[in-house]
């Protein structure tokens, strides 16, 4: 009697068996799907440039083939490779996106987990945008003007010395009267890899007194940013810098070409060179700032992970990376046809990387 | 002898007004206190209704798909040229046929990128209707979604707006014509993650936080429980209980995102149990839940009277007799609301999650625990990283169905406990 009402009073505990069995039954209803160590779902990771272009190409291989969703995982390039290169298995990525070219050191601890046949896909190229706000007075940039604007030290009156320009007119008699104010992207992005090798680099090359210092220190001057205030590093969400922009008329944003093509109702890009970042001059090729989108293939899942072939399918299809293709319309940058046909060929013959042999 | 007595007189007078003072000084503080903290909880969810409230409902088009045979394959239904026939059922319904490609193409993307899926599926389900009409209330895309609620403004210059003057004209012939509508917006809990705003829905997001609130309960209440008993009816007092009663205590403050690093390495990388799953998402919250659970039971089983205690002995009753039928029982409203709290805790948690990888790209929900999928928090996480405009009203909204999930699990402990108090 007595026990009978306490197992009563306390429903907690029947509640606690049946979460038990309920968890019973999930577990035995996916065991044979993921515990084999197989998995019947493709696992794409990488930049997270790349990661709205994944996304868009898994969103359409499902509602094509009705296949098992791929699941996309947004972890920045080198955090990318590194889990892609972890090893083979049911519990290691099959595809990983880069916003830059596999490294040989990434490529060699690559091969010494066993993940040594990787085909690398360029798949197009994305733009980088500077951004100011619709209500700023307009600016029109190049590089080397760029590169007085961001660098930590600068070439003067022939020394080099720690940048003094707070303003941009400083810079150029020609440029509004405005505080120099960039939000930009964290070390830690591939973002930032892109805003040196794209903007700094060329715009440090421009001038004869730091070709003329030597390699290291040439380097160090010319990647590297100020830390006075005038470059603010803004974190990795995008959106927080659109809002900064939008209630900061003076600020300029670095981001991808994404954000500013959702964004033209409050935002416009600043033209690099003469040339406005747009669909159009992505799509031609003549806006100067674009960087390269990889995807690198683990050959030896693709016989294993069902669907992976299908998607790569999907993925280099002329549906998606090509010139009207779905990816083309989300601000991907398309290569010249030859080159699509040749990517196609290599992840079909499953052409592994030599250059680092 | 002669002194006067304290409580009279005028130092005594000044005295009891200064302590009058500071009694009403302090209520007032308190006061000032809860308002500030309900005049912000009430900013915080004002802001969240107002910025749900477009995605509360979706502008539709109504279109009939004239199934054209020739454009089918007669073998395979699965196979044909679904994308211009979704694009000649949107320009039928246009005052002005297209003839370049651009605009055939804008035409097409009035309707959500889905679409011609969802022609081919119906075809697919029913293959009669090759030759017949196919009326369907499909969502329209991201830009004219927004131009049907009134949040781009048509004063924009062209070259700021995402649509053109003749987008906009079209989508004006249609709303005249009486195909668009508006209702409510059910698939924001029936559908799963999508790349377009318009289709974006919670169901993987749901499902996979209840698959890991599961896993958590039932790894971190019985094991919680059973700890706080040993702890609180049979450890000896020692050194080493004592050691374990300060660890746990610090576990509970440790920040969660060590309990997410600890489940990257151990739990996937040395287990190798699978990444992004409820599974993994579960334990890592269990860990996190754990030391709460143990701390309130041994505090719920603290408060039941000695004397119950001394009576069951005293009939005779032996040790786990006492605690499984006198004890634990009576503990047992403030057990179930400590867990309900912890576990709600647990389903507002983000950072460990991110470090699981359970805040990927899944458009469907996950059938188990053992299958990839997201929670609310990263889906909110990832949503509020997403470029489209669509997603910052679906963003907020998504917030308020976390909330209204917070809500719910506490009104349950509240309820629980008054209806078991009232038991016992």
């Amino acid at each position: 009697m007595t026990r009978a009402r306490a197992f009563l009073a306390m429903p907690a505990l029947a509640v606690a068996a049946l979460a038990a069995a309920l968890l019973a039954a999930a577990l035995l209803a996916a065991a044979p799907a993921e515990a084999a160590g197989s998995r019947d779902r493709v696992r794409l990771v990488g930049s997270s440039t790349a990661f709205p272009y994944s996304e868009a190409v898994a969103e359409h291989y499902v509602g094509l083939t009705h296949g098992r969703a791929p699941v996309v995982e947004s972890t920045g390039t080198g955090g990318g490779l590194k889990i892609f290169c972890g090893g083979l298995g049911a519990g290691f990525p099959d595809i990983t996106g880069a916003s830059r070219a596999i490294t040989a050191s990434e490529y060699r601890d690559c091969v010494s987990d066993g993940v040594a046949d990787v085909t690398e896909a360029l798949i197009g190229h994305d733009g980088l945008s500077l951004t100011q706000s619709n209500e700023a007075p307009e600016l029109a940039l190049t590089r080397r003007q760029l590169f007085l604007a961001l660098a930590a030290e600068v070439p003067v009156g022939g020394g080099i010395v720690a940048n003094p320009y707070r303003r941009w007119r400083e810079i150029d008699p020609a440029l509004p009267d405005l505080p120099i104010e960039i939000l930009g992207p964290p070390p830690t992005s591939g973002t930032r890899d892109a805003l040196v090798t794209l903007v700094m680099l060329p715009g440090c090359a421009t001038f004869p007194e730091i070709a003329a210092l030597p390699p290291e220190r040439r380097h160090i001057v010319c990647a590297r940013t100020r830390e006075d205030g005038a470059f603010i590093e803004a974190g990795e969400n995008d959106n927080i810098i659109v809002q900064r922009l939008a209630a900061d008329p003076a600020a300029l944003g670095i981001f991808g070409f994404s954000f500013l093509h959702e964004n033209g109702d409050t935002l416009r890009g600043v033209p690099i060179e003469g040339v406005r970042p747009n669909v159009e001059t992505l799509r031609k090729g003549t806006y100067p700032l674009i960087r390269p989108l990889y995807l690198y293939i683990k050959n030896a899942h693709r016989a294993v992970i069902p669907g992976m072939e299908e998607v790569l399918r999907e993925y280099l299809s002329e549906d998606a990376i090509g010139p009207d293709g779905y990816l083309t319309e989300r601000g991907l940058m398309p290569l010249p046809a030859v080159e699509r046909r040749e990517v196609r060929r290599a992840v079909e013959d499953h052409v592994p990387i030599r250059r680092f042999d | 002898m002669n002194a006067p007595a304290p409580h009279r007189g005028g130092a005594a007078e000044a005295r009891r007004r200064r302590r009058h003072r500071a009694d009403r000084l302090l209520r007032l503080l308190g006061l000032g206190a809860i308002s500030l903290a309900l005049g912000l909880l009430g900013v915080l969810i004002a802001t969240l209704v107002i910025g749900a409230t477009p995605a509360l409902t979706q502008t539709k088009l109504r279109v009939t798909f004239a199934i054209s045979p020739e454009l089918i394959d007669p073998a395979d239904p699965g196979i044909g040229a679904y994308r211009l026939i979704l694009r000649r059922g949107v320009a039928a319904l246009l005052p002005e046929q297209p003839t370049t490609m651009a605009e055939w193409r804008e035409i097409g993307g009035i309707v959500t990128g889905n679409t011609q899926f969802a022609i081919r599926d119906a075809v697919m389900a029913d293959p009669s209707l090759i030759g017949r009409n196919l009326t369907l209330t499909v969502p329209v895309s991201d830009a004219y979604d927004q131009l049907g609620k009134g949040l781009t403004s048509r004063d924009t210059p062209p070259e700021r707006r995402k649509l053109s003057d003749r987008e906009i004209a079209r989508f004006d012939a249609l709303t005249a014509r009486g195909a668009v509508s508006r209702p409510f917006n059910w698939e924001l809990i029936t559908r799963s993650n999508s790349r377009f705003p318009e289709t974006a829905g919670l169901a993987g997001a749901i499902v996979g936080s209840f698959y890991m609130l599961l896993v958590c309960f039932v790894v971190s209440f019985p094991a919680g429980i059973a700890a706080a008993v040993w702890l609180e009816e049979f450890a000896p007092r020692n050194r080493l209980t004592d050691a374990v009663e300060v660890n746990i205590n610090n576990l509970a403050a440790v920040p969660s995102i060590v309990f997410g690093l600890l489940g990257l390495s151990v739990l996937i990388g040395v287990f190798g149990l699978p990444r992004s799953t409820p599974l993994v998402g579960g334990l890592v919250l269990s860990l996190m839940t754990l030391p709460t659970i143990i701390i309130v039971t041994r505090a719920a089983l603290r408060a039941v009277p000695r004397s119950i205690r001394e009576a069951a002995h005293g009939v005779g009753a032996s040790r786990h007799q006492v605690v499984l039928h006198h004890v634990l029982p009576l503990a047992m409203p403030g057990i179930l609301t400590g867990t309900i709290i912890g576990l709600a805790h647990a389903l507002g948690e983000t950072a460990p999650l991110l470090l699981i990888g359970m805040n990927a790209f899944i458009t469907d929900p996950p059938g188990g625990i053992l299958e990839a999928s997201t929670a609310l928090p990263t889906q909110i996480f990832i949503w509020a990283g997403s470029a489209e405009h669509g997603f910052v009203s679906r963003t907020c909204a998504a917030i308020l169905v976390l909330l209204g999930f917070l809500l719910a699990m506490n009104a349950v402990a509240i309820y629980l406990r008054q209806r078991l108090e009232r038991k016992t």
